[in-house]
This record gives structure tokens, sequence and C-alpha cells, in this order.
């Protein structure tokens, strides 16, 4: 158990670098010109072909993709190209904006979400899966700038209950931030819900046609039992997959609910990079999505693992 | 004395309408063993099911009474039934390994049954269980209940679920095929211990099974089944003796022929086709076979016979290229082998043809009979359009089915059918060898009987050689020329059939040979006290 857990981390590493490759070759690919950009109408050939040289452009791109990855490694994201500032400082208070955000919906999503798919895999085809099921189908169909406007318009200009715009700033106190929050973490619960509790009703449904299952039942064991203590267990590795899944989405799907909603995030800042073509942003913010994404699958590969019963309890050498 | 279990006139149906069970009744009396037996479909166990309450897949009762213990099932409310099931009637299935729940220990859900029904507090329960383990003499009762299902051979969880479902004392235990799944030299211990268990607590049983010669030692009664209706019913012995009905008299002859007269070595045999030398092959760091060697000889029937994990499946894979050898060679009508089938060419592909354990599964189930049996023909042997289509029906005439069949697909066919349509396969590449892997394994007993006709009359026409692999020793009788025996990876023994069955040398063979359960009732005594 302990080699294969060591075998993911490594996968996991290996992957980051070769995200790192995409990363650096994709904004290698982005058309137009820093230099260009920068120096705006007033370019001549000459300050063109100086800048480039102070931004350390003209070198190979092999040799800049060494450069930029041993940053990383060293935890130096390197400079923006428009300001002159580290990109760490720039990236990292938005970063934890995000993950605030997506740390409040997943608070609410993921136990809502569990709780409803197991309920209604307990009453398959009951009223309540019946209805369970078209609410989380209807909200997954809407796109997220929809729902987000439905919101604003009911929730805040009818009734002005909720702020429309997440204006968050640092040192607020948390009763004006969940406020302030709420509104766009209601609709990123709304769109994971759906998919988490669909899988988990199909995954407890998988198990409950498990002969062990039928044991349960005719041992008289409750519908209730048989479905927490005997189905849910067996359910869990793939449940924690779709969750991760999700998790992920929230941060780093986030980008069109922080437009929304003016939201001081990752997704807005990535945005912002590219349109100023601010080239070591992007890559920044590239990689940091990527991370989130690479560590959130592994964490779920590991407690995959670690829920396995084959694997947590080895089989005893035979005597 | 009163019955605890009395069924009237049930019947039972299947959601898509059809009937499973078309009115049957019984009475079993307090720790009596009444034996239901029959083929698959006879509703054998729909009829252990509904007497708990139960359908199973969405069955539904939709006629007749069963009443447990006085109190009529059907009639009863869910808590009632809840109430019922693990206290005074209880379930064992035949495959232990699917039936406990791989995520919780065993004994967890063993005493899962006396303490959430409150029949008794904890640590007269866990003392219970004990006295059950040991009773079933399980190894180190004191802890075994602390381990995990992977964690326990098949033979212990098989014992591990006859304590689950006598942990609530029950008054009637349904045993659906309890030991079918097990080795024949593991079911000769399950089979004595559940015996003892039923006699010792005094417990009723309705036994599940379509083997007759392992019902006959150990049920008071039987009743045969077939087509979800009762055939007869009477005294195990009597009806051993003195079947009624034909459909009976068949099963019973079927049965003891198997286990009658060797057929011998009587095939014209020729020169070395398939010599096997030295071979030693792992799965992963896992070894399976160790320095195995065997010859076959042209139209020869070679049995290889043992228990799982003996390698004999292992031997097959082997020599049809599916799994190279570690060391070894393999040599085929005088030339070497390559290892992989992806390195053989077209004709020694052709000339080695595989027969499957299961049918279902290695029919494409959206090909047709004729496209199943015509790519062969088209890959190897080149055939086209009307010559094709006059060969598959040829091949059909061969195994016996009618020519319309070319255009049913698999899910039309019954298991018999759709093995007999394997075989055509088989033959449509003109094999000189056919590894047949538990070929009638996974088909019931009359079925299987005839396949094997079918076998043997394509042997003689065809002066075909098989390499036939095996865990059923009466197949082998029936069958085989010689046998060579396996154990862990090495084989035990070789010798002709008759010389092997009627004088085995190694141990092992005689513990094989002594584990097969015979017709007759006190078979079980016997050899429980030889012991």
């Amino acid at each position: 158990m302990g080699k294969l857990i060591v075998q993911r981390l490594g996968l996991g590493v290996v992957t980051l670098a070769l995200v790192s490759v995409l990363v650096f070759a994709g904004t290698e690919l982005l058309p137009g010109d820093v230099a260009a950009a920068i120096l705006g109408q007033n370019a001549t050939p000459e300050s063109l072909a100086a800048l480039r040289e102070q931004l350390g452009l003209n070198a190979g791109p092999v040799a800049r993709y060494l450069g930029w990855a041993a940053g990383i490694v060293q935890g130096d994201l390197g400079v923006s190209l428009a300001n002159r500032q580290p990109v760490g400082e720039l990236l990292w208070p938005r970063f934890w904006n995000t993950m605030a955000l997506a740390g409040y919906a997943a608070v609410i999503a993921v136990p809502l979400a569990v709780g409803l798919g197991i309920a209604s895999a307990a009453f398959r085809g009951s009223l309540f899966d019946r209805v369970a099921t078209l609410v989380a189908l209807a909200t997954v169909s809407l796109p997220e700038y929809f729902l987000g406007l439905l919101l604003i318009l009911f929730v805040s200009v009818q009734y002005g209950l909720l702020p429309s715009l997440a204006d968050t700033w640092s040192g607020m106190g948390l009763a004006a931030w969940l406020k302030a929050t709420t509104l766009p973490m209601l609709v990123l619960v709304l769109v994971t819900v759906a998919q988490i509790m669909r899988m988990t009703r199909t995954t407890v449904l998988a198990v409950m046609d498990q002969p062990y299952i039928e044991t349960a039942y005719l041992k008289g064991m409750r519908n209730g039992r048989v479905v927490l203590r005997h189905a849910a267990p067996n359910a869990l590795a793939p449940i924690v997959n779709v969750v991760a899944f999700n998790l992920t989405y929230l941060i780093a799907g986030v980008v069109l609910v922080e437009s929304i909603f003016n939201y001081n995030g990752l997704g807005r800042f990535m945005v912002d990079a590219v349109s100023k073509r601010d080239l070591p942003m992007v890559q920044a913010a590239a990689m940091v999505f990527a991370a989130v994404y690479v560590v959130l699958n592994l964490v779920a590969d590991v407690a995959a693992i670690a829920l396995n019963p084959r694997l947590r309890h080895p089989r005893a050498k035979e005597v | 004395m009163s019955h605890v279990l009395e069924i009237r006139d049930l019947r039972v149906e299947a959601p898509n309408g059809a009937v499973l069970l078309h009115g049957v009744s019984l009475d079993l009396n307090p720790g009596e063993v009444l034996g239901l037996i029959g083929e698959s479909g006879a509703g054998k166990s729909t009829i252990g099911l509904a007497s708990m309450g139960y359908g199973r897949g969405g069955c539904r009762i939709t006629g007749g009474e069963i009443r447990l213990v006085g109190t009529e099932m059907r009639e009863a409310s869910r808590k009632t039934r809840e109430a019922l099931r693990g206290t005074r009637i209880a379930y064992v299935a035949q495959s232990a390994a699917a039936a406990f729940n791989p995520a919780m220990r065993l004994d967890t859900q063993i005493l899962e049954v006396p303490l959430l029904h409150g029949l008794m507090p904890e640590a007269e329960a866990r003392a219970w269980m004990l006295e059950l383990f040991r009773a079933l003499q399980l190894p180190d009762p004191e802890h075994f209940g602390a381990r995990y299902p992977h964690q326990v051979s098949g033979g212990q969880l098989q014992r591990a679920m006859i304590a689950m479902a006598m942990a609530g004392k029950p008054d009637i235990l349904v045993l659906d095929e309890p030991t079918t799944a097990l080795d024949v030299t593991t079911q000769i211990e399950v089979l004595a211990l559940l015996r003892e268990m039923i006699r010792r607590y005094g417990t009723a049983a309705l036994y599940i099974t379509h083997d007759l010669a392992v019902i006959a030692q150990i049920a008071d009664r039987l009743m045969v089944l077939r087509h979800g209706r009762e055939v007869e019913t009477g005294p195990t012995a009597a009806l051993l003796e003195a079947p009624q009905q034909d459909y009976t008299r068949a099963l019973v002859s079927e049965r003891r022929e198997s286990l009658g007269a060797v057929s011998g070595a009587h095939h014209r045999t020729g020169k070395a086709l398939l010599s096997v030398e030295k071979v030693t092959a792992s799965y992963g760091q896992t070894p399976v076979l160790h320095d195995v060697s065997l010859t076959l000889k042209r139209g020869e029937t070679l049995a290889v016979v043992g228990e799982s994990g003996s390698g004999k499946s292992t031997l097959a894979r082997l020599v049809s290229g599916l799994l190279p050898p570690r060391a070894g060679t393999v040599t085929f009508d005088g030339a070497s082998l390559p290892p992989r089938f992806r390195d053989r060419s077209p004709a020694q592909l052709r000339r080695i043809q595989l027969v499957y354990q299961l049918p279902d599964v290695a029919l494409n189930p959206r090909q047709s009979v004729g496209e199943a049996i015509g790519r062969p023909l088209a890959l190897f042997r080149g055939l086209r359009g009307k010559a094709l289509a006059d060969e598959v029906v040829r091949l059909l005439e061969q195994i016996g089915l009618p020519a319309d069949f070319a255009a049913r697909l698999p899910s039309a066919l019954s298991g018999g059918q759709k093995q007999r349509v394997c075989i055509a396969r088989a033959l449509a590449a003109e094999p000189e060898l056919m590894i047949c892997d538990e070929v009638t394994s996974a088909l019931d007993p009359l079925v299987a009987e005839e396949i094997l006709r079918l076998l043997r009359k394509l042997q003689d026409e065809l002066v075909m050689t098989y390499l036939f692999i095996t865990h059923d020793l009466s197949v082998v009788q029936r069958l085989a020329d010689r046998v060579m025996v396996m154990q862990k990876g090495r084989v035990v023994e070789t010798g002709e059939t008759a010389a092997l069955f009627a004088d085995p040398q190694a141990p092992y063979t005689r513990r094989l040979l002594d584990a097969v359960p015979q017709l007759r009732t006190d078979w079980l005594d016997e050899v429980m006290a030889a012991r």
C-alpha cells in the first residue's frame, strides 16, 4: 500500500512536469509580441529589439523554459512584464481568495450532495428520488452566468437580501465576507451538487446490486442500516473521486462565476493577464490551476487506495 | 408435530412476466432436511428465497401461501418479515466470497444478526460465535472473526457463512448450493460439518443443489423440480433406488453412469502431436507452473485434472500462446511453437483451437451464430459467399443444430446450444488439437452429458486430439485415455485412465478420488469413519 501511494506521488510530479511543458509551449504559441504590446504605438525597430533583449526574449525556447521551470521549482514565479512586480506577490492573495470561495462552496455542496445521493439511492424510484433528480438536472443544465443572473435578479434586485457584487478586501469581518460571497457560493453549489449527487446515487445503487447486500437483507437488516453500513463504505472510493473532480472544478473553473460577481480571485487574475499579454502571469496562474488539479486528484487516488480493504488489511502469510 | 414451514401452491413470476413457479407445495418438519433438486431454471432457489418472503431481482410472489413458524409471510408487514429473517430462517449462499461484505470484518457481519435483532447481549453473542467457529473447525477461532473476507480461504469463508446463518439460532436454514463453488476435497469437509451442525442443533433445512450425490448424504427427503413444477417427492433412499418419474430416472442414471464404469483407453493413437517440456510459468512474481511436462499423441484425449490453483488452466493458456512460459519448450507436430500467439503462423494458430468454460462470455452477443462460425472459415480457409454459408450449415449439422440457427443471436440459445456453437467455431478452423477448458462445468448434468457425447463423436469422426482441462473426475472417467493430476502447479501423477482410477499411486490422487461424492446415502459416513 505504501508503495502504491509513493507511485501515485511520483506520477503526480511527472504530470506536473508535463503540464509545465504544455503551459510554456501554449503561451509561446499565443499570437502577438510582448515587446510590441508594452511599447504600443511608439515602437521603433530599435527600441523593440532593445526591449526584447532586456526581457530575455531572444534566447531559444528551451533555454527560456529551463530558466522558467528552475524558478518555479525554487518558488520563484517570475516577474510581471506589465508592471515589473514579482508574480508571486500579485498572485497568491488572489489564489487565497479563490480558495476561500471554493472552500465555502465545498463545505456546503459536498455533504449536501453525498447525503442527497445516498438518500435517493435508498429510496430509489420514490417521489423524493424523482424530485431530487429533476432539480439537480435542472440546475446542472443551466449555465453559470444564467444561474448567477437569476440569483442576482431575485435575491439582490427584487428582495435586496444579498449584494450582487462580491466585493471583498483584506481585513473585512467574517460576517461581512460571508454576506458578500454567499451568492457566488450558491451558484457554485448549484452547478456542482448535481454531478456529485448523481454519481453518488449511481455508485451506491451499483453496490446495492451486489450479493452481499442481498445477504444483509436476508439477515433481516433494516433498509437504513443496509444502505449506510453495508453499501455506502463500498461506494466511497468512486464518490471520493467524483468529489475531488468537482472540487477542482470549484477552484479551476470559477472564471465565469468570478466575472459575474466581480470577485477578486485567480480566475479574473488570469483573464486580465491574458488580455495584457503578460505571459509570466498567465503561465504562473496556469501552473497553479494545474497543480491544484493534480494535487486534488492525487488525494482522491490515495484515498481510494487507502479505502480499499484488500490493501488496508493485506492477506496474512499463509501458515 | 407441526411444520416449521408450509408452502401451498406457491406461484412466483419474474418481472418480465415469465412464471418461475407454477404452484409448488411442501412441508418441512422441525429438524428435517428437504433436498430441492433440479437443473438451472427449475425454481429451486426461488422456493428457498420465497420462503424468506424475498424475491430476487424483482421477482414477485403472485399466489399461494408461505407459512413460516406460524406466520403467513405474504401477509406479514415488512417489519415482521425483517424480524423473522436471520432469527427463524437464515440463508447460506453458493458463493460466500460474494455474499460477505468485503469492507467489513467477519465478526461484525456475523454478530449483526443476534445483536441487531436483540436476541442476546453482546458477550453471549460472542461466546456463541466462538462456539460456532469451534464446531466448524475454523483455525484460531478466537481471532478468526477479526479477519476480513479476503483474508481467509474459500472453504473457510463458506464455513464462516454457515456460522453467520447459525448466529441467530434459526429454525430453518436455506442452503443454496452451499458446496458447489468449492473444490472437491474442500466440499467434503464443509458437507460433513454442515451435516454435523444441522444434527447437533436440530435445525431444519431446505438444501438446494443440482448434485444428487451431494444431496444423498444429507437430505431426509428429496423433492425433484423441473421448469418450476414438482416432479416427485419422497424419502431420499427410496427415491434414488426407485424413481417413479422418467425425469428423475434420467437424473439418477446420468449420475450413476458418470460415477460408473471407466471408459479407458480405446482410441487408436498415432505419433506425438504436442509435447510440453519442463515448462515453468508465473503471473507477475507469483509462480504458477513448476517444471511441467506432457506429451499428447494424435487422436488421444489427455485430461488435466486438479483443484483451483493447480495451474491446469494456466497450462491451457500456455499451449495456446496466451501466456509465454518463463522456461521450457512447447513442440507441436515436430516443430517448436513460438511462446506468444502473436508470433505463431496462421497455420499454427489454425491447428490449435480453444473452447472455454463459459459459453455465455465466449460468444459475442451481437454476432449471429453464422457470423461467429463464419469468422474462422473466412480467416483460416478463405471461404466467401455461398461456400461459406454452406460450410456453416454443414458445421451446424455436425454439432447437432438445425441450419436456421445460423441467423440466431446467442441470446436466443440455451447454455448447451451456446457451447455447441463454440465447439463448431473451433471446428471451423479444422484444428488438429482442441483445448477444452472446463467446457462442461457451467452446464447442467444432462446437458453436459450431451456435450461430452458430441465431443466423443467428433473425435471418432475427425481423429481429433483433446487436451481436456477439468476439475470433474466423472468427466475424466468418461472421456480421457490418459489423466494428468496437478496440484499447486506441479504434476502429481500421470497414467492411463483405468489404471489411475483403479490404483492411484500418489496420496493426493487418492484423496481426490475419494472425495468424489457417491450416490449411496451412506457414502459420507463411510468416508468420515475411515478418517
